[in-house]
């Protein structure tokens, strides 16, 4: 094979992920009411890099065969801090910042040291963490409320140059500060190695401990920074059980659609965030389409549903019966 | 197996004690601390009037666990929880809406919604071969967007028919609840069908390797579609009871009852990746989760602290007896 077939063969998820997101974001400018303009491309790209921020953080740990089930609670507890920190003059926001996502690394760290150290099960000890992580968020904002230094956030959620939306140009510097640098680098292939076959890993001497560990403290960080976001975004914070758990449940199916292999081993952040605002311009597509908002949880469900039985057609390349059991 | 863990000190021991899991054991133990701490806190936790209450919220738990135990027996798990319970409950109140017949159907109505979700995630798992965390998240999404979407276009009836107040709520023996009874029949069902039947020998070995399984002739998939199916109609039947309990059904009550559920059952020994535990430990779990609950609301715990101590004590109890083996 030549170079450019391998390239275009590791890179197919995300491409086909960028393909399903610019398809329905056609469908969807040509139908909004207003058209094509700046002001529908940065209303959809705040809602869009909330999730695709949550969904880069799914992505980590899911390349190495975990699932973190408590990014939509990092996410809520850091949106419930950020509306307490997040405020005043300059140096005590920029404080604010810090703290906001050293929080999210520590969250991301506990994750990662319990599952690799502790040896757990990602499902169970994620779930048990989130809870965790939620009563936090609870006990610092019993009922929503707070705000944020609202210069940062208008800076942040308007446009650059009057056409650029900043918190696009933010996603932007994320993943070239985060997500290529570790990519690159050799704790990144570790966790892809661990991902794809942890025993092989192991036994070239691959760091895969440090890798998995490393990918789960990045992956806290991540769903900090969409929590700082939703502070921004809203101008408070609050602790709501439900919308922790359709962040968590979105970034999965963000993760999906965007050609990780939920197996590990496999997949881009890239892909990830294309996934997640694919994801999300299908779920507006009801707007456009003057839909009953009730419908729209319906519709996400199925678009979920429908999006992991895609990976079953795999199956019909199987040609030995013994290789459906893992 | 635990012979051999316990070692030395077991030749010493009674023969069920030798024989018995000692996470089961931990379990129980930890049962006796919960209840002597209570009863420092407040004379009335050692009352009978108090533990049976106490059976009684246990049971509902016990029932969803039950579903869930045999999917974590399969070494899969079943995160639809959440809105299989809702779906049952709300779907056994609407039937009653549709007079007499609609009654007298609600509650196998109620547990036939559970088993369509249970037969769409069996399905998903055993054919498909998706895995069955992600295909019971996404059947619980759907779940849920059809509950919205009934609820939300018109007011729906929701109080809970007289049979199912019954059942969670009368008594059929004096002083034993029914809900207990279920709880206990259900259990028993359980055990014949894990200990005396090929189904339950099946179940184990799927749970321990799928693959040789499938080899010594098991029809695997069916196996795990029939207990996907049994997990989501359990789960509806612990919706329905607890409809009755409260006499009526509301969206979020299933999210109350997920994290313990899986809690439950893996605090009572039963191994996370499939193949090992009994169902003695998940009733042991269910009363040690149920116990943990109600001391907690006893002293007035706010909702935050619960979720935290319910996190940590699940996180600690894991990593006493819950961890994979050493990897080298």
């Amino acid at each position: 094979m030549k170079d450019w077939r391998y390239w275009l063969a590791e890179q197919r998820g995300t491409l086909l992920a960028f393909g399903i997101f610019i398809v329905m974001f056609a469908i969807y400018s040509a139908n909004h009411p207003a058209g094509f303009t700046a002001n529908v491309v940065q209303t959809a790209a705040n809602k869009g890099v909330l999730l695709a921020f949550v969904a880069m953080a799914q992505t980590l740990v899911v390349i190495t065969a975990g699932i973190d089930l408590s990014v939509g609670m990092i996410f809520t507890l850091t949106n419930c801090m950020a509306s307490w920190l997040v405020i005043g003059t300059g140096l005590e926001t920029a404080f604010g910042v810090l703290v906001v996502l050293g929080t999210g690394l520590l969250c991301g760290a506990v994750n990662g040291a319990i599952v690799i150290y502790g040896r757990l099960q990602p499902i169970v000890a994620t779930i048990a963490t989130g809870a965790v992580f939620f009563g936090l968020a609870l006990l610092l904002r019993p009922v929503p409320g707070g705000s944020v230094n609202e210069d940062l956030a208008d800076f942040l959620t308007g446009r650059f140059f009057g056409v650029v939306p900043a918190s696009f140009v933010a996603l932007l510097v994320i993943v070239l500060v985060v997500w290529v640098p570790f990519s690159r680098s050799e704790f990144g292939r570790a966790a892809y190695a661990a991902g794809s076959s942890e025993t092989a890993a192991y036994m070239s001497g691959v760091p895969i401990r440090r890798g998995k560990f490393l990918a789960y403290t990045l992956a806290g960080l991540l769903a900090a920074i969409g929590g700082l976001f939703v502070t921004f975004f809203t101008y408070t914070g609050e602790a709501a059980y439900a919308s922790g758990n359709a962040y968590t449940l979105f970034s999965i199916a963000a993760v999906v659609l965007g050609g990780v292999s939920l197996f590990g081993g496999k997949g881009s952040a890239i892909g990830a965030i294309f996934g997640a605002l694919a994801f999300r311009t299908i779920g507006d597509l009801l707007f456009v389409f003057d839909f009953d908002p009730l419908w729209q949880p319906l519709f996400q469900g199925v678009i979920l549903l429908i999006a992991v039985s895609l990976g079953a057609f795999a199956l019909f390349r199987v040609r030995n019966r013994l290789e459906w059991f893992l | 197996m635990s012979e051999t863990t316990l070692g030395g000190i077991a030749g010493r021991m009674p023969k069920f004690l030798r024989r018995a899991d000692p996470a089961v054991i931990t379990a129980f133990a930890c049962i006796v601390i919960l209840l002597l701490l209570g009863s420092l806190y407040s004379r009335s936790f050692l009352s009978p009037e108090y533990l049976l209450q106490q059976l009684k919220v246990a049971s509902f738990l016990g029932v969803i666990a039950t579903g869930m135990m045999l999917v974590i027996l399969l070494g899969q798990i079943d995160l639809s929880v959440p809105w299989s319970v809702a779906t049952g409950a709300m779907m056994a109140c609407a039937a009653a809406a549709y007079g007499s017949v609609g009654v007298a159907l609600a509650i196998p109505f109620g547990v036939l919604c559970g088993v369509a979700i249970g037969l769409v995630n069996g399905i998903g798992v055993a054919y498909l071969r998706i895995p069955s965390m992600i295909i019971t998240l996404a059947t619980n999404a759907v779940a849920q967007g059809l509950m919205v979407v009934y609820t939300g276009g018109f007011s729906p009836q929701d109080s809970a028919t007289s049979a199912m107040r019954y059942l969670a709520t009368g008594f059929t023996i004096p002083g034993v609840p029914n809900a207990v009874i279920i709880w206990a029949l259900i259990g028993a069902a359980t055990v014949f069908v894990l200990t005396r039947t090929s189904f339950g020998r099946a179940v184990y070995g799927i749970g321990n390797r799928e693959r040789a399984a499938y080899l010594s002739g098991i029809d695997t998939r069916r196996i795990v579609l029939i207990a996907f199916a049994v997990s989501g109609g359990l789960s509806a039947f612990g919706g329905v009871l607890l409809a009755g309990y409260a006499s009526k059904a509301a969206q979020s009550m299933g999210d109350a009852y997920l994290l313990p559920s899986i809690a439950a059952v893996v605090l009572g020994g039963t191994s996370i990746l499939g193949g090992r535990g009994s169902y003695l430990g998940t009733v042991a779990g269910v009363i040690l989760i149920t116990l943990l609950q109600s001391i907690l609301s006893v002293m007035q715990m706010p909702e935050a602290g619960r979720q935290i101590i319910y996190g940590v004590v699940i996180v600690a109890m894991l990593l006493l007896y819950g961890r994979a083996p050493a990897s080298r």
